[in-house]
């Protein structure tokens, strides 16, 4: 039963969803496994480029995660012919609107914009709760409910995958109602990729700023040396 | 010292000599060299305050170069692009992923105008704490408040830019406060804004007023601050005058020339600096979400009010300020007052030449209540900067209101506690801690 249970999220949570004030689950993964940000790039066009766009990003940046222009045209391009082209979706705006009562929101830069102050990766964790969340709600016109977002115009996109959880009303807990395509720990795993691949999204070059900024602040340390010398040199007559 | 009163250069005859000598008989090339730099004899005891002078200057020179790279590729629009997203937030995304090194130019740039108000209240503080806007330097002190005033504005506007929801909100409730004054408030707002809400019109004032206006005004002050520094020479931690005692040659005693001493020592500031600087843009370039605020990174949406808005944080002490108002007063609304409570807490720092009466200048010979005031005043600075990062709260409010009677308490009733103070005899000349 224990495997059956996929968050320990208790519903008296779902009133302060708003606040930013619910239990997270933090993120396991990391932006530096690039096996992890394939698997996440692949489940990303597949299931969230559908409706969402990630029009900031563009298709050549893909090759980045260490794949062949070959190989992104030929598993990863739905939406436009030009490598060079935006990861944008053809149907936006109105349609959607209609469908969901809101126009789906860009998630090129979605985990950065969900970080806090004081706590930048709660971008990460807020994605990989939230995707790990959805519930089946009748009284809901899509018939999915969401705990840390509640009345989510969204269903889940990841349904087959995932299984179908109910919500058990005395134990506060999801319970697992129909099996879906992967195992809850399987699918844990695919979330976790989906989410390093968003965190890897709202800023591609995080890696190598990081590997820059090394580089900078070693030379820098030498100009200090160097610097802190001339200076003792020039000063050593100053009492 | 910077006036005129050295000897023209003489050629000894070598081409680049002689071209110098031309130059220097039309323009004074030697005398602001020699006035401004190798011949200003600045005190030998700057201590780690003094630092941040130059650092400004730095960070300022920052600021220009990086700013003028990114109006290169921003694009100042508010209408919605073909994916449905303005413009102006996706250009600053198109600098950030698609043109080459502009991520390192918009964080240096996002980072500067953090590290900006960072290095400007350090040096602020260091006036406050060796008295360096006394008599004679009243006028160094004005054109310094001027330039504060001048970067907030410049910030202010520089902040609506990337048009995320928190530039676009934080512009609103701004821009709004104006509308609080009486009578003429409702058309100043509009006027500022240039449509009835914040719209394209008001994205493009801002850009012209933060590429254009505020920059050139800034370098006027700035120009005009280090003038009138170099006229009356620098104070220092001692606070005592160093042209009283002067050398056969009429050169202080305890005065080194600009260059190259300090010039040396401020390039090893510089360098910590820069690691510091470099600390946080290549490993922290949102700053724990305070020197980028992560609502900015959805764009702006005029019929989405963002459950918190906060401005950044080095307007939240002012801000609190603002808060902290909530009685109404001659009829006039608590919001007007609060304005007014805001606007009064940054110019009253324009009135400390006058309102400190201590005899000596430096803290190292004021006694007890000098310190214990200037402690509890940074104390309050930074519970108000706090406070002004949460949402409002009735314990936030009653802390920030008493906060800002401190606030204003320190500056009011200098003229009294200034005086009251033990001293310490001021040593004839400097010395070196």
């Amino acid at each position: 039963m224990k495997k059956f249970l996929i968050a320990l999220l208790f519903a008296p949570m779902l009133a302060l969803a708003s606040g930013g004030n619910v239990h997270l689950d933090k993120w396991p993964g990391s932006v530096s496994d690039k096996a992890a940000l394939q698997n996440g790039a692949k489940l990303f066009v597949n299931y969230c480029l559908n409706c969402h766009g990630a029009s900031y990003m563009r298709y050549k940046n893909l090759m980045d995660l260490g794949l062949s222009e070959q190989q992104v045209k030929d598993n990863l391009m739905f939406t436009s012919d030009k490598i060079g082209g935006l990861m944008a979706v053809a149907a936006r705006s109105d349609e959607q609107k209609q469908w969901f009562g809101a126009t789906p929101p860009d998630l090129t830069i979605l985990a950065r914009a969900r970080g806090e102050a004081g706590n930048a990766g709660a971008g990460a964790d807020w994605l990989y709760t939230y995707l790990r969340s959805f519930y089946r709600d009748e009284n809901r016109p899509t018939g999915w409910n969401n705990v840390i977002f509640e009345n989510v115009g969204m269903p889940n996109p990841l349904w087959e995958v995932q299984g179908q959880y109910q919500l058990n009303h005395e134990s506060h807990k999801l319970e697992q109602v129909v099996p879906g395509k992967l195992s809850p720990t399987e699918y844990d795993k695919a979330i976790s990729d989906l989410v390093g691949f968003m965190v890897w999204m709202g800023e591609p070059q995080q890696e190598f700023r990081k590997t820059l900024g090394f580089f900078v602040l070693a030379f820098l340390g030498l100009l200090f040396v160097v610097a802190y010398a001339l200076k003792k040199e020039y000063w050593k007559d100053i009492h | 010292m910077a006036g005129g009163t050295f000897e023209k250069y003489k050629s000894d005859g070598s081409l680049a000599g002689n071209v110098l000598e031309w130059v220097d008989a039309r323009f004074p090339a030697t005398s602001m060299w020699k006035g401004h730099l190798s011949e200003y004899y600045a005190p030998k005891n700057f201590n780690f305050w003094y630092f941040f002078g130059s650092l400004a200057l730095l960070v300022l020179v920052i600021q220009i170069v990086t700013g003028i790279f990114l109006v290169m590729h921003y694009k100042p629009d508010a209408a919605l692009n073909a994916n449905g997203v303005p413009v102006a937030f996706a250009s600053v995304e198109y600098i950030m992923r698609d043109v080459p090194g502009g991520w390192i130019i918009r964080y240096m740039h996002s980072t500067g105008a953090s590290a900006f108000f960072i290095v400007v209240y350090l040096h602020m503080f260091r006036g406050l704490l060796y008295g360096s806007y006394r008599k004679p330097r009243e006028l160094t002190w004005l054109f310094g408040v001027g330039i504060f005033l001048v970067l907030m504005g410049e910030a202010f506007f520089g902040y609506l830019l990337p048009w995320g929801q928190m530039s676009f909100w934080g512009a609103q409730v701004i821009v709004n406060l104006f509308s609080a004054i009486p009578i003429i408030g409702p058309d100043l707002s509009i006027v500022i804004r240039g449509d009835f809400v914040v719209g394209d019109a008001t994205l493009n004032r801002f850009f012209s007023f933060h590429v254009i206006a505020f920059p050139l005004v800034l370098l006027g002050l700035v120009a005009a601050h280090i003038l009138a520094l170099h006229e009356t020479g620098s104070n220092n931690p001692d606070g005592i005058d160093i042209k009283e005692k002067k050398d056969e040659n009429g050169i202080p005693l305890d005065g080194i020339p600009f260059h190259p001493y300090y010039s040396v020592k401020d390039i090893v500031g510089v360098i910590v600096f820069l690691m510091a600087f470099s600390a946080v843009m290549f490993f922290a370039p949102e700053g724990g979400g305070y020197f980028l605020e992560t609502p900015n990174f959805y764009p702006a949406d005029p019929l989405k009010t963002p459950p918190h808005i906060a401005p950044v944080w080095y307007f939240t002490p002012f801000y609190s300020i603002l808060r902290a108002v909530t009685y109404p007063l001659f009829g006039l609304d608590a919001k007007f007052w609060g304005v007014v409570a805001m606007g009064a807490s940054v110019v009253i720092f324009a009135f400390l030449p006058w309102l400190d009466r201590s005899p000596v200048r430096s803290i190292r010979y004021r006694g007890p209540i000098t310190k214990v005031m200037l402690t509890i005043f940074v104390i309050c600075f930074f519970i108000l900067g706090y406070l002004g990062t949460l949402s409002p709260s009735p314990m936030g409010e009653l802390v920030s209101q008493v906060c800002s009677v401190f606030y204003f308490g320190f500056f009011l009733g200098m003229p009294w506690w200034s005086r009251m103070d033990k001293f310490k005899p001021v040593p004839e000349r400097v010395t070196m801690k």
